[in-house]
């Protein structure tokens, strides 16, 4: 195991989002707290997605609906008496990657804009569904009747508990997605996205790699979404909205593409930025936008070429 | 007589007014070297992405070891041991030579959805991957992003990862096409070794190659094969004369 500069970026990030919890209680600013864990949540879905689009080429512009679906299904457990967090997660997770089944099966055999565009539309549908679920809230949306229950063994009504369970699952997930880009189904998506003719040339199908990759990075965002609204507690169609799609793939583009670890970091640079300019002036996109803009152009690869320079310690 | 590894009866395509492909007619007999030649023009491009299957057939159809292949597509095909190489290098850029072929090693080790171990440390495929590369002549560039590599490095790298298959046929879309006279040599020298030891089909345009490596050329003009034969045939062949040879 060499310790390259993006495991030093990812150790030392764990270490800071660990020791925040106490650091914000010090200085009396708990709020500080709920925020890195809307961070994190974000997170979660931003490395998922980067599991397809940074390694599988895969430009999901409906992400969203994945978040949504988790965020759906606990609720409508909870409203059913069904509270068991492990039983709702695993709905959660499932539901998103049978949705993400269906998505695929459909836009994986396109690509580029097509399959920008077939995500984003599939998205747009399901956001309108949540809007006629009136039983569900409706456009006005809902609350969650109560958070998942652990037994005892975990309380998500403690803010502290339910930010280490955030953060002790992001890491899972960066490890996981980190370990599968490597493995030989990580090769086969990254050979696809690389040179698809000479990927079948050689005897590979991507279609089938791709797609298991498109449904795996869609379990992943369905626990962020159970996550999300467990932090909320309340359930809007809104979770699915395209902006938020947007949002998600902004954090994997700002962190850089293929690195892991750095949408992490464009899921925290997002969302603080937001937060603190939001506080600033209503104005706020004016200022994150040309923001954005400018880190495309000058770190094509994102935070991570500039905190890391891009390389790889796989 | 055995059958031919290859067979391939009244293959035709059009576009258009064009008939690109015009009653093809084609035997690859097993462990021979088989050029095809042509001007530009002769439908050398689509003759081969029917045989490699990126391309369907009008009419006609190719028959593999035995089997018809005639609408398999490209995978499949390299499945069943039909490899190829580019006209235009086609190799992954941003992996390294040694991940490119054991990337070709692993597309024939069975499926790919194994989800854990590491691809890069695992020796059944990097081994076989590392002595393909040796027998090419690129041992010592293994770790070198494709990208890197000199023009004629890359194209000894897609025979490489045609190898590495380990192909019944290999069907070499021009392997000296741009290549100095150096480089040229050295791929010649490496497919003179290949050579009876695999079957191969060889378009090119490069004739002192072609008369070098191939045991029987197949010259192709508006889409049709008008003669196939020795080298020494061939030359002797009027017609190939006046449709080919004599303008050069």
């Amino acid at each position: 195991m060499r310790f390259g500069r993006r495991r030093i970026a990812l150790i030392a990030l764990v270490l800071l989002l660990a020791a925040a919890p106490p650091v914000a209680v010090l200085v009396g600013q708990p709020f500080y707290v709920d925020l890195l864990r809307r961070v994190m949540i974000f997170a979660i879905a931003a490395v998922s997605l980067d599991l397809i689009l940074g390694y599988g080429g895969m430009v999901s512009f409906g992400h969203a609906a994945y978040l949504g679906v988790g965020a759906y299904a606990v609720t409508i457990l909870a409203v059913y008496g069904v509270n068991d967090g492990l039983l709702q997660w695993a709905v959660a997770i499932g539901a998103a990657m049978l949705l993400a089944l269906a998505i695929g099966a459909i836009s994986v055999r396109t690509s580029g804009i097509y399959f920008i565009m077939i995500t984003l539309a599939f998205t747009q549908m399901l956001y309108y569904l949540g809007i006629s679920l009136d039983v569900y809230g409706g456009d006005n949306g809902m609350r969650l009747p109560m958070r998942s229950q652990f037994g005892g063994l975990i309380d998500l009504g403690n803010g502290t508990q339910f930010y280490y369970l955030v953060l002790g699952l992001l890491v899972l997930v960066v490890l996981l997605v980190r370990r599968l880009a490597g493995s030989r189904f990580g090769m086969v998506i990254r050979a696809a996205k690389s040179n698809e003719a000479r990927t079948r040339a050689i005897g590979l199908s991507p279609y089938r790699y791709r797609l298991a990759a498109f449904v795996i990075a869609g379990g992943i965002c369905g626990l962020a979404g159970a996550l999300l609204i467990n932090h909320t507690a309340y359930l809007t169609p809104d979770i699915m909205h395209w902006t938020r799609s947007g949002d998600i793939l902004f954090m994997v583009i700002l962190g850089g593409i293929g690195s892991t670890v750095g949408p992490v970091f464009g899921a925290l640079v997002l969302l603080v930025l937001e937060n603190a300019l939001s506080n600033w002036t209503e104005h706020w996109q004016i200022i994150l936008g040309p923001l954005l803009v400018l880190v495309v152009l000058f770190a094509r690869r994102g935070l991570a070429s500039l905190l890391w320079r891009g390389e790889e310690d796989a | 007589m055995p059958e031919p590894l290859l067979e391939v009866r009244g293959l035709s395509k059009s576009f258009g007014a064009l008939r690109a492909t015009d009653e093809v007619l084609l035997d690859v007999l097993e462990g021979e070297t088989h050029a095809i030649i042509g001007p530009n023009g002769a439908g050398k491009t689509t003759l081969i992405s029917q045989l490699a299957g990126d391309l369907r057939p009008d009419a006609g159809r190719i028959r593999f070891a035995g089997e018809d292949i005639t609408v398999l597509d490209a995978a499949t095909r390299s499945r069943r041991g039909f490899a190829r190489s580019f006209q235009i290098t086609s190799v992954y850029r941003d992996f390294t030579a040694l991940d490119n072929v054991a990337l070709a090693v692993q597309a024939h080790a069975g499926h790919s959805f194994r989800f854990w171990r590491p691809a890069r440390s695992d020796a059944e495929l990097r081994a076989p991957a590392r002595a393909v590369l040796e027998q090419v002549g690129l041992g010592a560039r293994a770790d070198v992003p494709a990208a890197n590599l000199a023009h004629g490095e890359q194209r000894q790298l897609e025979i490489a990862m045609a190898i590495a298959t380990r192909p019944r046929l290999l069907l070499l879309d021009e392997p000296v096409a741009g290549m100095g006279a150096e480089e040229s040599q050295r791929m010649v020298r490496l497919l003179t070794g290949l050579k009876g030891r695999e079957t191969m089909i060889l378009v090119e345009h490069d004739m002192d190659a072609v008369f070098t490596l191939a045991d029987r050329i197949s010259v192709l003009v508006y889409g049709r094969i008008i003669a196939t034969g020795t080298a020494a045939e061939i030359r002797a062949n009027p017609e190939v004369r006046a449709a080919y040879l004599g303008e050069d």
